[in-house]
């Protein structure tokens, strides 16, 4: 075959991979549509646009606040508040007037909340992924995030299973941000931030690349779309829970001691479809549309596999079961608690960026002394 | 070994979940809600991982 037949089959053979893979995408939202209902075909779909747009603009949590931590290189974690204050300025009206319809990522603080998030914010550093980094990463052939993925979801299923317990430790009431007021002060909350890092920041590195801004305004545009169809914000980790909560019945557990998972709202959700779990369709959603990304890229799944010594897999199963059990605690990972918290004017939000930006700090030094990269 | 089998074992682990639970507890496309919440009348009531027991 001459240089040039063999470059015209190749091109043939991505274009038709590539036209395969959107083509998949339609047909599964689709036939979740038919099948479970055109709200949830539509969730499917934000979630592939979630997943495509992590994995594609390469937008992620637990990177951004390495590079700052580490390098002191702010532009991730601009962006990252770029995105919140975006959906902040149509969620807070939105909830205001919809209250009924519309529901935010509202939590209480308390002490189990805090340590929740600190231990999260230092899990997410050791295996770089957090709740949608996790997805991301697996979707994508991380070994490390596929390997960390099922311990998550045990995780989250047993923190949801201690809930009631740990949040009997103390927690304050509810506290939000609601209407004018309260888009003005998440807003000034999220500029004093920025102000903060811009000064903590690098000189030089405080400029904020074109495809973050893409990325942050993809991201607006998908969360405000998910708080819409669903009626609540992105979330992640009580779907990963849904899905363990889920096998442990199939294999003939009995959750009836769980004040959570006994509760009426979980027992219908244990009954009812997966395909009609708002949370559980952005995961698949994730998953999958990382993995579109990666095969959609030249050579995204032709890389080799990493090695790794053994104390990095038995750490990445620890650490798996930790970023799920805590993120329960902290009402959330950065997606629910942080991004949405925020973003829909709970407090808890705020307190959960700050606790878990310190554990990051920790996590960032146990990485190394775990195996999972070359120590300095 | 690349990421081809990695990436591919996720889908397959997708598709398995899936699966089973379609067959556990197949949806019903006619109890369906509204296609969006906003405007349906109706109150959110999906599972959300900052919401306590109801």
């Amino acid at each position: 075959m001459s240089d040039i037949s063999y470059a015209q089959a190749r091109t043939s053979n991505l274009v038709f991979g590539r036209s395969a893979l959107i083509g998949a995408a339609a047909v599964l939202v689709v036939l979740v549509a038919l099948f479970a209902g055109a709200r949830f075909g539509l969730m499917l779909a934000l979630g592939l646009g979630f997943g495509v747009a992590l994995e594609g603009l390469r937008f992620g949590f637990a990177g951004p606040w390495r590079a700052m931590i580490l390098r002191r290189e702010p532009a991730g974690v601009f962006a990252q508040l770029l995105a919140i204050g975006l959906v902040a300025c149509v969620a807070i009206p939105l909830l205001a007037a919809h209250p009924e319809e519309l529901s935010g990522a509202q939590a209480p603080i308390g002490w189990a909340m805090i340590g929740g998030a600190f231990v999260f914010g230092a899990a997410m550093q050791v295996v770089l992924g957090c709740g949608s980094g996790t997805l991301v990463n697996a979707g994508s052939g991380n070994p490390i995030g596929l390997l960390a993925l099922p311990f998550f979801a045990i995780g989250s299923f047993a923190g949801a299973y201690h809930l009631v317990w740990w949040t009997d430790l103390g927690a304050l009431p509810i506290l939000t941000l609601r209407g004018g007021l309260g888009l003005v002060i998440t807003l000034a909350g999220l500029g004093l931030t920025a102000g903060l890092f811009w000064i903590l920041g690098k000189p030089g590195t405080r400029k904020l690349p074109a495809r973050y801004v893409v990325a942050a305004c993809v991201l607006a545009a998908l969360a405000v779309g998910n708080l819409v169809v669903a009626g609540q914000p992105w979330g992640v980790v009580y779907g990963l829970g849904l899905w363990a909560a889920k096998g442990a019945v199939a294999l003939g557990a009995d959750l009836s001691g769980s004040a959570f998972w006994a509760a009426s709202g979980s027992v219908q959700r244990l009954n009812t479809s997966l395909l009609t779990d708002y949370t559980s369709l952005t995961d698949i959603g994730l998953i999958a549309g990382a993995f579109g990304v990666a095969a959609w890229r030249r050579g995204g799944l032709s890389q080799a596999l990493p090695s790794y010594p053994a104390r990095a897999w038995v750490a990445t199963v620890v650490v798996g079961l930790v970023l799920g059990y805590s993120s329960r605690l902290a009402f959330g990972c950065n997606v629910g608690a942080f991004f949405s918290g925020i973003a829909t004017g709970s407090l808890h939000g705020w307190v959960w960026f700050i606790a878990a930006f310190a554990g990051a700090f920790v996590g960032i030094r146990l990485r190394p002394l775990l195996g999972l990269e070359a120590r300095a | 070994m690349t990421r081809r089998f990695t990436a591919s074992l996720a889908i397959f682990g997708l598709v398995a979940l899936i699966g089973l639970d379609v067959i556990a507890s197949p949806p019903n496309p006619y109890r369906a809600p509204p296609m969006l919440a906003f405007g349906s009348g109706l109150a959110a009531s999906g599972g959300f991982c900052g919401a306590l027991p109801e």
